[in-house]
């Protein structure tokens, strides 16, 4: 069993969570209509006021925020403490449009350090760790998140960041590196590569990784346990909230614990934004509860998941949420069906032989969209017959229509030619804007 | 007899042939004998080659992926009608025969054929009886 890092906030009662969460969400909704004009603009026009909140359940009363409100505010118009307080500024990765810049004062800082001293705990961290943080350090919150929580526990933190694999091996053997982070698709890039340098896995003091800024699935982490021979397990956050730490899975490894004393999840359908009730699947909305910098009310996160109460094994009490299994933006409509990107990557993965690499292109070649997977030809799946290999292709699309319920060209490609990715994988390439 | 062949996955892009051509080159293996399967979208190039081992070796540091696997090589007539004898022989026993591929021998007036049943030893055993010349590994290397 890891050490619970703080046993009075991660056991509550249901009732002192209950009073602690109202507690805190009153006063976050009172600051942030005083201090953020863009929230008093909203309260208004949803005709809500902060008295209004006399109950948990009343925060359905206020109005969303999204991404693109955020953008709006560019770059400082959702700051609520003055900008003296504000000790660090972080941007959110932005592929389209400008990035969101969210600020964080001393106690955001102290905030932020705390829940990434939970969850490195819960991947079982110690003062006696040797932390290799491969996440990039930047206005990018991986890289720092990791660094505050370790060094809050009193780990020591190699600030290596991300790139650079031959590097990172050798540090690892050398420095006797026990806790990496990075992205899943980077370990899994650095276990290959061990393998090209002649670096035994085996026999490094390596034995256990947190995994997050990016989806992935329960196959990928048995390939990382299997090939780097240590404990995987999957942190979750976001820089809107805070950076990585909103959420993170105990040795249990069946579901993440949600820091609900700090941040309040609701899950909201997809297409209609009601709240949907514990166990349903939708799209998490997360609120800060205690945030000075930037507070959030009623983030839509875009990321699907569901959320579960229960007694957990570890000790701890608070909420789980499964692993995130598709963005609402993500999801891709194909003739009609929707699909999500990490669900053909999930069928994928469960075909043996199969590298955990891949590539999705949708395109509209005659008014109807047509979805091709590239995958690599391991030497598994390599044949000198051209009929084995056809069937092993038709069998690839077979599994996949069978498991997604869509029907995809599958083509093979040489090995260690689709894209390894450093910070975020793209991995799907939607062509039909193009035409 | 039982000869060793190397298969090359080749992705149809432009200049992967070569490529893989060319690190043989390099590394002076010279090729024996050569075909090549192809699809819409991926090929196979197989050959026959003097050190089976060491040009998978080359290969695979070059990032293809090869595959060894055993074919038979014998000698036939060159000749009108050499061929359809053998592959008589086979069908007459019922022998798929999966691929095939040949070159002519400039010295001797025989063709050199490689081809893949899908069970080996029972291609090879009913060629033998027909009284197929059958070539050995070495004969096929050194000529």
């Amino acid at each position: 069993m890891s050490l619970i890092w703080n046993k009075k906030a991660e056991c509550l009662l249901p009732i002192e969570k209950d009073q602690l969460q109202l507690e805190r969400l009153q006063h976050i909704v009172k600051y942030a209509c005083e201090k953020v004009p863009y929230y008093k603009k909203a309260f208004d026009k949803a005709g809500v006021k902060p008295s209004d909140i006399k109950s948990l359940k009343d925060i359905e009363k206020l109005p969303f925020t999204s991404k693109a409100e955020l953008r709006d505010a560019y770059p400082f118009g959702m700051f609520a403490a003055p900008m003296e307080e504000i000790v660090e500024i972080h941007t959110s990765s932005g592929t389209t449009g400008k990035p969101v810049v969210m600020g964080y004062t001393t106690a955001d800082i102290e905030l932020w350090s705390e829940v990434m001293a939970r969850s490195l705990s819960m991947a079982g961290c110690t003062k006696a760790d040797i932390v290799q943080n491969a996440y990039g350090y930047g206005l990018f919150t991986g890289g720092l998140g990791v660094h505050y929580g370790a060094r809050k526990i009193g780990a020591n933190v190699i600030p290596i960041s991300a790139g650079n694999t031959k590097r990172q091996l050798e540090i690892m053997r050398d420095f006797g590196t026990t806790i990496l982070t990075c992205t899943p698709s980077y370990a899994l890039f650095l276990a290959e590569s061990a393998k090209d340098d002649k670096i035994d896995l085996k026999s490094l003091k390596l034995r256990s990784g947190v995994f997050g800024a990016e989806m992935w699935t329960e196959k990928m982490r048995e390939e990382i346990e299997k090939r780097l021979h240590i404990s995987a397990t999957n942190i979750y956050g976001l820089t809107e909230i805070i950076g990585p730490g909103v959420a993170q899975e105990c040795e249990v490894k069946n579901g993440l614990h949600l820091q609900e004393d700090l941040f309040y999840p609701e899950i909201v359908s997809p297409e209609n934004l009601s709240v949907l009730s514990e166990g349903e699947k939708g799209e998490l909305v997360l609120t800060t509860l205690t945030r000075e910098g930037t507070p959030m009310i009623r983030f839509r996160t875009k990321d699907i998941t569901s959320l579960h109460r229960g007694e957990c094994k570890c000790g701890r009490t608070s909420i789980k949420m499964d692993r995130i299994t598709g963005r609402s933006d993500d999801m891709l409509k194909i003739r009609g069906v929707i699909v999500f990107p990490s669900s053909i990557e999930k069928a994928l993965l469960e075909i043996k032989g199969l590298e955990p690499h891949y590539k999705i292109i949708i395109t509209r070649p005659h008014q109807l969209d047509e979805i091709e997977v590239q995958v690599e030809a391991s030497e598994i799946l390599f044949s000198d017959e051209i009929r084995h290999m056809e069937e092993t292709k038709k069998n690839i699309e077979n599994h996949i229509e069978k498991s997604v319920g869509l029907k995809l060209k599958v083509t093979l490609v040489e090995p260690k030619t689709l894209p390894r990715s450093e910070g975020k994988a793209k991995r799907v390439f939607d062509q039909r804007e193009l035409k | 007899m039982r000869v060793k062949q190397i298969s090359i996955f080749l992705e149809n892009k432009k200049g992967r042939l070569l490529e893989a051509l060319k690190a043989l080159g390099r590394e002076k293996i010279n090729i024996r004998a050569l075909s090549i399967a192809d699809t819409l979208d991926f090929g196979i190039l197989r050959l026959i080659v003097a050190d089976p081992d060491k040009a998978k070796l080359v290969l695979e540091q070059s990032n293809f992926t090869v595959k060894e696997n055993d074919v038979i090589a014998m000698a036939v007539k060159d000749q009108p009608g050499g061929l359809a004898d053998v592959l008589s022989t086979l069908s007459n026993a019922g022998i798929n025969v999966e691929y095939i591929y040949a070159f002519a021998d400039k010295q001797e007036n025989d063709a050199v054929v490689v081809l893949r049943t899908e069970n080996i030893d029972e291609g090879i055993k009913v060629l033998k009886k027909a009284g197929v010349h059958m070539l050995s590994a070495k004969e096929i290397y050194s000529l």
